[in-house]
């Protein structure tokens, strides 16, 4: 797919469009958005000033919760997570920039559940790409697209967002 | 010959042993990395599975409860199970080698080992003979180092002053018998600050303590001048085999650290110490709990800078 077809400000209003609509259906009470560092936390920004609402973004950094820490070791920069310290009972709207294998979100899943229950969350992401490993998958996305193998989409950003279509080949380890 | 030792080929810490050879880039990755762990009390459930699944044991051949409690409770945070070995009840006293100790615990799958030992080198010893998936972790030997607490004090500084370049730190007392003295020297100069000053009377100084990076002076009033920080260390009574005071009264009246003493220092100059304290020997109490003590705040960061360096140490790249 070229990467001219991912207009990011129409991803970003499909993905407003979707979230609004999970509201609704879900029912949603004062929901909570927590943006997975760093992707995710600059497309949690644009939904957080998009959706209006009053209660400051959640951060979160997946790092300690990964389940390949031990075969790739942790970034030595980790950013801290930055949520409420309760999460009991709240309504979360979890968003990434990029969903494939599954278990980023089941990692930030995983560390969500260790501030406290919440009622419900929606994973939203603004580009949901073939390749999922694990039975996870978005409620909400801006766009999904099928990549070839050795291919893997990229957000730059922060300001402004970009997309990056990189063959794994050309990449640096 | 120890940064070889302490690091894999691609520069992961593998052992933390001494802070000797390791450099200002890996030693403020420790740092970041505690950063991270520090929110952790925030959480309702205060872990991350980071090492589920790994066994670490802690090896004390000397007793601390204080250190041993916040090894395994960096441990239990991270999702590790751990065993504390009491050594004094163990095998090693009914005639067992410590080698062969090692190798028993090796044969029960365990991942780290944590060592605190009253001879200089025991840990680096353990770490030349473990299994290559093992990693080992200095909780002090003899007189060499103590290179965890020297983190967690350089984590609190960095905390309190944002950062170490252009810092005067003055480090008073036993520094002839402290191996934190010597891991705190050996870090400090790594990370960069503009001065350490070692202030002790000549009997408690290592005879080449020059050697080592420092200014020696024998006088408060003027080792504590303008310093940003001061480190107190406990006299260790324990480790004094002849008379290196005349008596505790006369060292605390010519370097116990006083209100009086310490306005020599900045006006928001920090005073840290180790633990456990002598009151009245080392340090007034009305310092020791005073504004601008610190002392406390470093036992709540030995917790997050453990984690730090056992995650570190047993990150795949940690591993041979």
């Amino acid at each position: 797919m070229p990467t001219a077809s991912l207009n990011i400000d129409i991803l970003l209003d499909n993905l407003e469009l979707a979230i609004r609509q999970q509201i609704g259906e879900r029912k949603l009470h004062n929901p909570l958005l927590i943006g997975i560092h760093s992707g995710g936390a600059w497309v949690a920004r644009h939904m957080h000033l998009r959706l209006g609402i009053s209660e400051p973004l959640g951060l979160l950094d997946i790092t300690f919760y990964r389940d390949d820490f031990s075969q790739i070791g942790m970034h030595p920069k980790v950013k801290t997570s930055q949520l409420p310290p309760h999460l009991e009972g709240r309504d979360i709207i979890l968003i990434d920039d990029v969903f494939y294998s599954g278990r980023t979100s089941r990692a930030a899943l995983n560390e969500i559940f260790d501030y406290g229950r919440p009622s419900q969350v929606v994973l939203a992401v603004l580009i949901e790409r073939n390749g999922r490993q694990i039975p996870l998958q978005p409620d909400c996305r801006g766009i999904r697209i099928d990549l070839a193998e050795g291919q893997r989409i990229k957000l730059t950003g922060p300001d402004p967002l970009g997309i990056e279509i990189q063959d794994l080949a050309g990449v640096a380890a | 010959m120890t940064r070889h030792l302490q690091l894999t080929e691609q520069g992961k810490l593998k052992h933390f042993l001494t802070i000797e050879g390791l450099d200002r880039e890996l030693l403020t990755e420790i740092l970041d990395t505690a950063e991270s762990f520090v929110g952790m009390s925030e959480h309702q459930v205060k872990k991350v599975p980071l090492l589920r699944g790994k066994t670490i044991v802690n090896l004390f051949f000397e007793n601390s409860t204080r250190t041993r409690t916040t090894f395994e409770l960096a441990a239990t945070r991270l999702s590790a199970d751990v065993l504390n070995m009491d050594i004094a009840r163990s095998a090693t006293s009914k005639g067992e080698s410590l080698l062969d100790t090692i190798r028993n615990l090796e044969a029960m799958q365990v991942d780290m080992f944590v060592v605190r030992h009253a001879l200089s080198g025991a840990a680096h010893f353990i770490a030349q003979q473990v299994a290559p998936h093992i990693s080992v972790i200095n909780a002090g030997d003899g007189q060499h180092a103590h290179p965890t607490q020297a983190m967690l004090d350089m984590f609190t500084i960095r905390q309190y002053k944002k950062q170490f370049a252009g810092l005067k730190v003055a480090i008073v007392g036993d520094i002839l018998h402290s191996r934190v003295a010597r891991s705190q020297i050996l870090a400090l100069n790594a990370l960069g600050v503009a001065e350490v000053r070692v202030i002790a009377p000549k009997t408690l100084l290592p005879a080449q303590v020059k050697t080592m990076g420092v200014t020696p002076i024998h006088d408060m009033d003027e080792g504590l001048a303008d310093v940003d920080v001061v480190i107190m260390l406990r006299l260790q009574k324990e480790r004094m085999n002849s008379a290196f005071l005349p008596s505790e009264s006369e060292f605390f009246r010519c370097f116990g650290l006083t209100e009086a003493k310490l306005q020599r220092a900045k006006s928001d100059a920090i005073v840290m110490h180790p633990g456990p304290i002598n009151r009245g020997v080392e340090i007034a109490s009305s310092v020791a709990d005073g504004s601008q003590s610190v002392i406390l705040q470093q036992v709540s960061n030995g917790v997050a800078v453990r984690m730090a360096i056992m995650s570190m140490a047993m990150q795949s790249g940690g591993t041979a």
